[in-house]
């Protein structure tokens, strides 16, 4: 499986982070050399094999749903980059 | 030079006051002064916190509250959330970000009388072996080699600025997180005992996250004995954290002082790679003959998965990291590029706010995760993984703990290993299987190379056993006698 560049283009905008045009070759050719490293899984035999999720060797643990933190907006949005009164700010989505 | 003390030493003559906790982390202080404009091991010092908490442990001792570490002054990986202190994670999109809470580890150290000098760089985000992605500057290791003084090595990565502040005494131990050997694989190329627990045991929250089911956090120190101290302290269930385990913290310490008699030494054959520099596989053998000396029976073992672990990480990790980074949208914390509308704002946030690194492994990540490749990488990853640990849980049928070098090489010179991001990722190749299993694992300075630099040899323990580890890591300390020094320290 090799990348081609609009490949690059769907997974840049995928995961929100603009790439510039004459970024997308060069950045082909990194995940390319990347993903032809890691193709030698392909190599195991995973038939039947239950996938692992997680490092933890245990059942997770049940608690009561119910609010046991939180009522402090200024903590919260001491942070934010934009603010109007007690909501985050952002460009306008609907005209 | 009270920067020499072990934390073990400190804490003895803090108790019989001969000397404050002010003069200790003064002395602290002003080493960092002298030696961090050139080390950059700190991006954040906290002075004045730091003397007030000082002046708290003075007021303690004298009323005969000694806790575990009351006094003992310590460098925090700037991945930890400490409330007021602003919080990196060596990213510019988190330069402006001071958090509101404090994590659990870090809290856990106050309440047992900490004091924090600041916060320690690092890779940006915790990716990478060589501290070379942090936004704020590289990192220069106190280590020289010694027939070429002027080049500047780096201290590994990605908590280097946790080892380099060690090593150089600035701080009497510190923080890190490991993900595939960011504990590790620093502690060997700085001559520190590096310590990554069982995942579960130190709890994740409050650390800023980069793949959740790889991170661990853990101490640096000087010796095995101060490693346990710190990790008495960082360890223990939290119920903010979903995997932290509900399982009871032993003496560690107490475990320093077992001895080896009787245990079986693993050692896994798939280690020995063809292309293993003389000198490490000569330690290696050295590590093991001490062992064996001291009462422990050596068995050849196998892990037959072992060359497929750094591209099952390569593969898990960025997909947990797409997913944990996703929270970087300028829009509730960190900063913010404008953009016409939403999306641009976010596209060029992400842009402008993450290194190359970063950014690569974000874009590998949402590719393994997109439609109609899940199967092919991510779930067939997730089912190596699994027979990975299988590796580990048939090794352990048969020995107590395994025994093998920590990295494939000792330190090399900051612009080394830059051009291919695959020669960095194999800095990882024989500390990232624990990683992947879950499983304890320490890094002891066992030797130094022709050059003069340090070398780590890795004790691996099964789930929830780091008192073997630290039996194991204690006693090859005794064996190993390793006393040299890097150039750069304070008195030095």
């Amino acid at each position: 499986m090799s990348l081609d560049t609009a490949t690059i283009r769907r997974i840049a905008s995928l995961a929100r982070i603009t790439v510039a045009e004459d970024q997308l070759e060069p950045l082909a050719l990194e995940l390319n050399s990347i993903l032809g490293w890691i193709e030698r899984l392909n190599e195991v035999n995973v038939d039947g094999v239950e996938p692992l999720t997680g490092g933890a060797q245990m059942a997770m643990k049940m608690r009561d749903d119910v609010v046991t933190d939180g009522g402090y907006p200024e903590k919260i949005l001491a942070n934010a980059p934009d603010r109007a009164g007690q909501f985050f700010a952002v460009p306008k989505v609907v005209e | 030079m009270l920067t020499d003390l072990t934390i073990a030493e400190a804490r003895e003559k803090l108790r019989a006051r001969e000397f404050s906790a002010v003069d200790l982390t003064m002395a602290h202080l002003h080493a960092i002064e002298a030696l961090n404009p050139r080390l950059n091991a700190f991006i954040t010092v906290s002075h004045s916190q730091a003397v007030d908490q000082a002046r708290q442990a003075d007021a303690a001792l004298a009323r005969g509250d000694a806790r575990a570490l009351t006094g003992i002054p310590l460098a925090i990986k700037d991945l930890f959330c400490t409330v007021g202190v602003r919080t990196t994670a060596a990213s510019e999109i988190l330069r402006p970000f001071v958090p509101p809470y404090e994590s659990t580890v870090t809290a856990q150290l106050l309440r047992d009388g900490a004091v924090f000098l600041g916060k320690t760089n690092l890779d940006e985000f915790a990716m990478g072996s060589s501290n070379m992605t942090s936004a704020y500057g590289p990192v220069e290791n106190p280590w020289k080699r010694l027939q070429d003084e002027d080049a500047v090595l780096v201290p590994g990565g990605s908590s280097g600025g946790s080892a380099a502040a060690v090593a150089a005494r600035l701080s009497m131990g510190a923080t890190g997180t490991d993900t595939g050997g960011s504990i590790r694989q620093p502690a060997s190329f700085c001559g520190l005992v590096g310590v990554k627990p069982s995942y579960g045991r130190c709890s994740r929250w409050g650390v800023v996250a980069f793949a959740s089911s790889l991170d661990h956090p853990g101490p640096f120190a000087r010796t095995v004995q101060d490693g346990a101290i710190l990790l008495g302290s960082m360890a223990g269930h939290d119920p903010k954290d979903s995997t932290s385990a509900d399982v009871p913290v032993p003496d560690y310490e107490a475990a320093c002082r077992r001895g080896v008699k009787g245990l079986r030494i693993g050692v896994p054959r798939e280690y020995r790679s063809d292309g293993m520099p003389a000198e490490i596989e000569a330690l290696w053998q050295k590590g093991l003959g001490w062992l064996r000396d001291a009462g422990a029976e050596i068995v050849d073992v196998s892990l037959p998965h072992t060359k497929y672990g750094l591209a099952t990480y390569y593969i898990v990790a960025p997909a947990e990291a797409s997913s944990n980074l996703a929270r970087y949208d300028g829009v509730r914390y960190g900063a913010r590029q404008d953009g016409a509308e939403l999306s641009d704002m976010y596209g060029n946030t992400r842009a402008a706010g993450f290194g190359a690194e970063v950014r690569r492994r974000i874009l590998i990540g949402t590719y393994v995760l997109s439609a109609g490749y899940y199967d092919a990488y991510y779930l067939r990853a997730q089912k190596v993984r699994a027979l990975i640990l299988k590796d580990f849980n048939d090794a352990f049928q048969q020995v107590d703990a395994l025994v093998t070098p920590t990295a494939p090489s000792a330190a090399f010179a900051q612009g080394e290993k830059m051009d291919d991001p695959i020669q960095m990722y194999l800095n990882d190749l024989f500390t990232v299987g624990a990683n992947l299993a879950g499983v304890p694992a320490i890094s002891i300075p066992a030797g130094l190379d022709a050059n003069g630099l340090p070398l780590g040899l890795q004790i691996i323990g099964k789930p929830f056993d780091e008192e073997t580890v630290f039996a194991v890591a204690a006693e090859m300390e005794r064996a190993a006698g390793f006393t040299a020094l890097p150039q750069l320290r304070a008195g030095g």
